[in-house]
């Protein structure tokens, strides 16, 4: 049955209100700049080499095959079919799961505090390549004069050389928000993809053209086939796919929610995945061959050098950028890559809020960007610009990642798959213009393969930490920041869920208009069809 | 650089890049479809 939230009137303003993608290339072009971020420059080159090299190619591309893309599909057709941000897509799909949106919506929030930390550092050291600041000691450099870290507590001492780029990160991104959904988030892809593709293919040739880049090139990608027998290499395939891609919490159902009805998302979905995927493969050779120029120059072995996420960023890319030929270069094209590879996937991650907070209540982009913005902007400054901003993003990072949006990813999955019931209609959504059909494979991989592989990843890294003290960080540092954030945010999902919706929305099931099977000037109906909830009926088939 | 790590490579961007590629041309040849459905709303 639907339920309209208020004056039914105001339903074919909906669409005119929220905005969208003036295309299917601009669409695909921000589909591709959140997915692509840090993650692919600083973690799948290590990931992949720590888990058999040229070997874990094969555990990747099936958790690619068989839960990203079809996950991506997933988060395509919820968004795409109800046409809202998480929380109100997840409404519409069934009343009592839009706290699934809005747990999305809190960790993405989270997020987007610390990730335009890591931005503002790559901004600040794409500067310091020009000079090559960092001299001698690049790790000394890095956490001594650069963050000032010093013993692992919060602190409020203020590091100006972090602060100021981190507001500047934040100006640029608000302004980016306010300028609303194709003028702000559309062109700013359609200029920077492209820009951080060519960035990043000269990197490449010039890291390739290095002395030592063939060895390096040769740890990465020389097979070592014992470890596809390790369950923990084939959790770390599956783990690489899921982050990478931006699924499962929120980013991709509010993208796909921007796209005008009669798209083919399907083979948009491909294109992302499969751009993803050759971006990382781009970053590893790159990545690799410099490190293999870095281990030849310091007479070590690739395996001595080799490193990822901020050790590789921050500490080897300055050593290597110091000793390369034409350092400076390599150093702005690399911290350049990082910025603009970071700045698109933030925008992202802050319009899943946004989109949020725009649904749910009646206000205007601009209002809505500061509402969501300036507490983000000025939490962010003020945990992260600090002598202690390292300690508190690497473990708020950690928990974040692995159990707030590997967990709310594999219940949202479940729930749609098992509870709702919603993947047949989600699939007939898929298929009225997408091509290649979805069809029981589909439903079979993104009901039961993707959640297991998902399960396993994080049964992983539970027990990893029930182990150890992740980093061996204070209990306290890692209660408070850690396991309480995590238990917080969907339990605030769920009360921000209680509050009542703007008026005027269509709730329960996809809203009038949505159909893409209908003529393009058919006149909106006021109600689903009687159709639209039997297809979600029936369970995964 | 070894002879299987050569060939791993090769395989990647084969597998990968090649995907991409296929991928990129199937949308396009749905995409002409579309385009004379919806006219000059597409662009892809």
């Amino acid at each position: 049955m639907s339920t309209t939230a208020g004056r039914a009137t105001e339903q074919p303003d909906e669409e005119e209100r929220r905005g969208g993608f003036s295309s299917r290339r601009v669409f695909i072009l921000a589909a591709i700049g959140s997915a692509v971020g840090l993650g692919n420059i600083w973690r799948f080159p290590y990931v992949a080499y720590e888990n058999g090299g040229g070997a874990f190619l094969l555990p990747y591309l099936i958790a690619l095959l068989t839960a990203g893309i079809p996950f991506l599909l997933l988060d395509y057709a919820i968004g795409h079919r109800h046409r809202g941000s998480a929380p109100l897509s997840f409404a519409r799909l069934r009343r009592g799961t839009e706290g699934l949106g809005w747990w999305q919506v809190g960790i993405c929030f989270v997020i987007a505090v610390y990730y335009a930390a890591v931005i503002a550092w790559a901004l600040r050291y794409t500067f310091f390549s020009l000079d090559l600041a960092w001299g001698d000691d690049p790790e000394g450099f890095f956490f001594g004069e650069f963050l000032q870290a010093g013993d692992v507590r919060v602190t409020a001492d203020v590091v100006p050389g972090v602060l100021v780029p981190l507001a500047l990160v934040w100006l640029a991104v608000l302004v980016v928000m306010a300028l609303g959904v194709q003028r702000g988030i559309g062109l700013t892809s359609l200029v920077f993809i492209p820009v951080l593709v060519l960035a990043f293919v000269a990197l490449v040739v010039q890291a390739l053209l290095l002395p030592g880049a063939g060895a390096g090139l040769d740890a990465l990608f020389a097979p070592d086939w014992s470890a596809l027998t390790s369950p923990s290499v084939w959790a770390a395939a599956f783990g690489q796919i899921f982050f990478s891609l931006s699924v499962g919490f929120g980013i991709m159902i509010t993208y796909a929610s921007y796209v005008r009805r009669r798209e083919d998302m399907v083979g948009s979905g491909l294109v992302v995945g499969f751009s993803n995927s050759g971006f990382e493969l781009l970053a590893g050779i790159g990545v690799f061959a410099a490190l293999g120029f870095m281990a030849q120059a310091n007479g070590q072995a690739v395996d001595e050098v080799a490193s990822g996420g901020i050790g590789l960023a921050f500490i080897a890319f300055p050593a290597i950028i110091s000793e390369a030929p034409a350092g400076a270069l390599l150093g702005v094209l690399f911290f350049g890559a990082l910025v603009i590879a970071g700045i698109t996937s933030l925008i992202s991650v802050i319009e899943v809020v946004i989109s949020a907070v725009r649904d749910k209540l009646d206000t205007g982009r601009l209002t809505a960007t500061l509402a969501v913005g300036v507490p983000a902007a000025v939490l962010s400054l003020v945990l992260f610009s600090t002598t202690s901003g390292i300690y508190v993003l690497d473990v708020v990072d950690h928990f974040v990642n692995q159990y707030g949006i590997l967990v709310v990813a594999l219940v949202s999955m479940l729930v749609v798959s098992w509870v709702v019931r919603a993947l047949p209609g989600l699939g007939a959504h898929l298929n009225v213009h997408g091509r290649p059909r979805v069809g029981t494979g589909w439903r079979l991989l993104t009901s039961v393969v993707a959640p297991v592989g998902l399960a396993v990843v994080l049964v992983l890294a539970l027990r990893d930490d029930l182990a150890a003290r992740y980093e061996d960080y204070p209990a306290w540092l890692l209660l408070v920041l850690g396991w309480a954030l995590v238990v917080a945010l969907p339990l605030l999902g769920f009360l921000l869920a209680r509050l009542p919706w703007r008026a005027g929305t269509h709730l329960d099931g996809p809203p009038p208009g949505s159909d893409p099977a209908a003529p393009l000037h058919a006149p909106a109906t006021t109600a689903p069809t009687p159709h639209d909830r039997p297809q979600d009926e029936g369970g995964p088939r | 650089m070894s002879t299987a790590a050569i060939v791993m490579m090769v395989v990647a961007m084969v597998v990968i890049w090649g995907g991409l590629a296929l991928a990129v041309a199937s949308l396009l040849r749905h995409g002409a479809v579309e385009e004379r459905a919806e006219g000059p709303r597409r662009d892809l």
